[in-house]
């Protein structure tokens, strides 16, 4: 694929996800904050990111699991997920994680179940997305290409 | 984690180039905050733990100009380093979290945060931080001018002092602080007149109280006996407090771990106030006697210690937390990081809802408390890394007396050597000593500091021999006192004290110091101290519930912040060296603090609690100088029945209590001590 065609693309995806509200304005402080001396920044917080969440998930679907649940301890975990999606700008994961705080209030289990699997779906959403986009981008520069700059 | 180490100096292009350290358990926030920080051209130094990150700080505080730490942590409260790196370090801390809860940027600011961000952080609110660090410089100087003293440590007292001065109203501490910062500037010599205690000045303190007698030790006498030129009463009073608060707080660190034990009954003052008993039995014997103290108290207050002795605002301002428990939770966050079984926050701050804490939980209770809590303690100190203060109490407490004890003691000890501190259970034997029965040991090896509880003898003079023999009365009327004070302390310190870990009942109750000679059963304490100090205790207890002890509604720890300050001072680690005194210092300022006002630290920070708090030191009064000048909210009521437990739930009450009894004529007509 020629680069233009991959530029095109990748400003478009980066665009729906904006749009669509898998991303937010974090996002975009993260691309700006990406430079000369910090060329791989996106793609090494995004992959922490990554790996944390799905650390995160883990940890929650055990946590409900159990007999009795520690609701302390879910509470700390969405609280870290919460902390961790706004700092990239998942925007959706993150909202999804506001509910899940009160039901952990209310020891509510089942609620917290269903908060989980909402969480869950969106972080699969946002992964694929981002990855797309790094692969994307990749494409671009292997093809001698420059990573356009997002509004 | 990485240390940026290309900054050595402090950088002349300032903001550019200032140091900062972040803290943060998440790995995205804290790599965003670590570039952020490198666009705003500061040098950033990140870490994923707060014990690392307070290893750093001490290694050498003046690495870095700015802390930025996450509120919520595995491995400490954020709320609790914050206060740590206050008092130790007297850095500008800035405290991150993704909620942004009214209630939450409260207590951040109780403790004594610069300011609170929300993350997601971006970076124009990062782009203007430095201007806390100018902010501090500036007021630190400011108090250095006005002290005629060597500063010992310029910056903490400093700060402290600007905090001190708001610490009168505990809502609006930074208010005030800006306001007094200004205030400073215009006169330098004002109406508080910094005085910063040396270590010489110190000593002369001390040995003017260990001739005069703990008891009979007034502010206007030690003032004399001193004959320091441009010393005032007001400032031998409140030094005296916190030096009181101090001595609970070792003591307490004993009784904590009894308190655990105890504590875990869900009793709430009377676990405390054994854990104060014990912590001051405890302490007797490792004091052994004024001398003791003297000598004790000496070498555990290096100018570290006097450094906090002198900031009292300062530790109020972070000792108050929400709960205005603040010292105590401080102390008890020591004592029992790790440890689940603390509970002191529980026992503290609940105090109030058993009603036990009132007064003093009888001496069965008490030493239930203790044993529990020290022993906890012990527990916890051995692994409370960052928990310095812990270990400084509870190794003294134990100095070997108990055969649990001797971690205790060596905690005391250990405060010198953060290793210690670090969770080195070398001297203690947690397992021993917290074994449910260890209380018992404890106790028996109390049998020494008896001697020193005797100044409390007073206090527990209500309590029969259910005491175990060691601890003796002794113990219980220093429980008592203790207890409230620790109660109220712990409750303020709820949140930062290591506490945390779940033992809240416990940590109430060992700060307790329950007197090694009280094997009592948990039960049975809270059932016996119930009746004990009804209405004060109840008030008291109420009272502090307002503070915001929801968390600890079940211990009734009161004291525990007295005791253990009391422990602290009471136990000066044998040969403590000098960074132990530095914690000691550190709790000792928080212990003083809550057994002078009952919470005078916390009571500053508290913006509502702090009336509990009074109250509860009041009542306990013991005398400990509860500086009203400092603007202990504490109320000032004297303490009758001489223990006013109620609500105290810290240590301050206890300590206070306890010392009431026994000095609460001297107290009383001093005028200086009247726990408000």
């Amino acid at each position: 694929m020629e680069v233009g065609q991959l530029q095109r693309q990748f400003v478009e995806h980066t665009a729906s996800m904006f749009h669509e509200g898998f991303l937010d304005g974090q996002f975009s402080q993260l691309q700006q904050l990406q430079d000369e001396s910090n060329p791989d920044f996106v793609v090494e917080v995004v992959s922490l990111f990554f790996q944390d969440s799905e650390r995160l998930l883990n940890e929650l679907t055990r946590a409900l699991d159990q007999k009795c649940v520690d609701f302390k301890k879910v509470d700390a975990h969405v609280h870290q997920l919460k902390g961790s999606s706004s700092s990239i700008g998942a925007q959706r994961v993150k909202n999804s994680c506001f509910n899940f705080r009160n039901f952990c209030e209310e020891q509510n289990t089942e609620a917290c179940f269903r908060c989980l699997q909402l969480v869950k779906q969106e972080y699969l959403l946002v992964k694929n997305k981002l990855e797309t986009l790094f692969r994307l981008e990749q494409q671009i520069l292997a093809a001698g290409g420059s990573i356009p700059m997002m509004e | 984690m990485t240390i940026d180490r290309s900054f050595v100096e402090p950088n002349d292009q300032f903001p550019l180039g200032m140091r900062v350290l972040a803290v943060d358990d998440d790995p995205i926030c804290l790599k965003l905050l670590e570039t952020l920080l490198r666009k705003c051209q500061y040098h950033v130094t990140t870490t994923s733990q707060a014990i690392m990150a307070l290893k750093l700080l001490r290694e050498n505080k003046n690495n870095f100009d700015l802390v930025i730490s996450d509120v919520h942590m595995p491995d400490m409260d954020g709320f609790k380093l914050l206060e740590l790196v206050g008092l130790e370090m007297d850095l500008p801390v800035i405290m991150l979290s993704a909620y942004g809860d009214t209630k939450l940027v409260m207590k951040g600011i109780s403790h004594g945060a610069c300011d609170y961000l929300l993350k997601p952080v971006r970076i124009e609110e990062l782009k203007n931080i430095w201007q806390h660090v100018v902010r501090r410089k500036k007021t630190d100087s400011k108090e250095q001018n006005n002290s005629d003293k060597p500063c010992h440590e310029t910056e903490g007292g400093q700060a402290v002092t600007v905090t001190g001065d708001s610490d009168q109203n505990g809502k609006l501490n930074r208010k005030k602080r800006d306001q007094k910062e200004d205030e400073n500037e215009d006169q330098s010599t004002q109406k508080r007149t910094r005085v910063v205690w040396t270590v010489d000045l110190h000593r002369k303190f001390v040995a003017a109280v260990n001739q005069l007698g703990i008891d009979k030790a007034v502010p206007k006498r030690i003032l004399d006996m001193m004959n320091v030129e441009k010393l005032t009463r007001e400032n031998v009073a409140s030094h005296l407090q916190k030096y009181r608060l101090y001595l609970k707080r070792i003591s307490v660190v004993a009784s904590h771990q009894a308190n655990m034990i105890a504590a875990s009954g869900g009793a709430d003052s009377p676990y405390l106030q054994m854990g104060f008993l014990n912590g001051l039995g405890n302490v007797p014997s490792m004091v052994g006697s004024a001398q003791f103290q003297n000598t004790d108290v000496r070498s555990l207050s290096s100018s570290g210690m006097l450094d906090r002795l002198n900031t009292p605002a300062g530790l109020g301002m972070r000792g108050l937390s929400s709960s205005g428990m603040v010292q105590l939770g401080h102390a008890d966050n020591l004592i029992n990081p790790i440890n689940n079984q603390n509970k002191f926050h529980e026992v503290i701050l609940p105090g109030n809802q058993n009603g036990n804490i009132q007064g003093m939980p009888t001496p069965f209770e008490f030493d239930q408390l203790q044993h529990k809590n020290g022993v906890d303690h012990i527990g916890d100190l051995s692994s409370a890394n960052n928990d310095s203060m812990v270990f400084p109490i509870s190794s003294g407490l134990s100095d070997g007396n108990m055969n649990g004890n001797s971690s205790r003691n060596s905690f005391l000890g250990a405060p010198h050597n953060p290793v210690m501190l670090q969770g080195q259970p070398q001297g203690i034997k947690r397992d021993e000593l917290c074994g449910n029965q260890s209380f018992v040991t404890v106790a028996s090896s109390n049998r020494e500091y008896s001697s020193r509880l005797a100044d409390f003898r007073g206090c527990i003079d209500s309590w029969p021999a259910v005491q175990a023999s060691e601890i003796q009365s002794n113990s219980f009327t220093s429980n008592d006192c203790f207890k409230q004070d620790t109660r109220s302390y712990l409750m303020d310190r709820k949140s930062s004290i290591a506490m945390d870990t779940g033992n809240k009942s416990n940590n109430n109750s060992s700060i307790a110091v329950v007197p090694a000679g009280f094997p009592v059963l948990r039960t049975d304490l809270q059932s016996q101290a119930a009746p004990r100090q009804q209405s004060n205790a109840e008030q008291n207890m109420n009272d502090t519930q307002k503070q915001g002890w929801d968390e600890n509604k079940q211990n009734p720890s009161h004291g525990p912040n007295l005791m253990c300050s009391f422990l602290n001072s009471m136990i000066p680690p044998h040969g403590v060296p000098d960074p132990f005194s530095q914690r000691l210092d550190l709790e000792n300022t928080i212990c003083h603090r809550n057994a002078n006002g009952n919470n005078m630290i916390g009571q500053r920070n508290l913006v509502d609690s702090s009336t509990v708090q009074h109250n509860e030191v009041e009542q306990s009064a013991i005398g400990t100088t509860a500086k009203p000048k400092q603007g202990n909210l504490i109320n000032q009521r004297k303490p009758q029945d001489g223990y006013s437990f109620d609500d105290v739930g810290s240590l301050e009450d206890l300590v206070t209590a306890m010392m009431k009894q026994e000095e609460d004529k001297s107290n009383m007509r001093e005028g200086g001590w009247v726990y408000i």
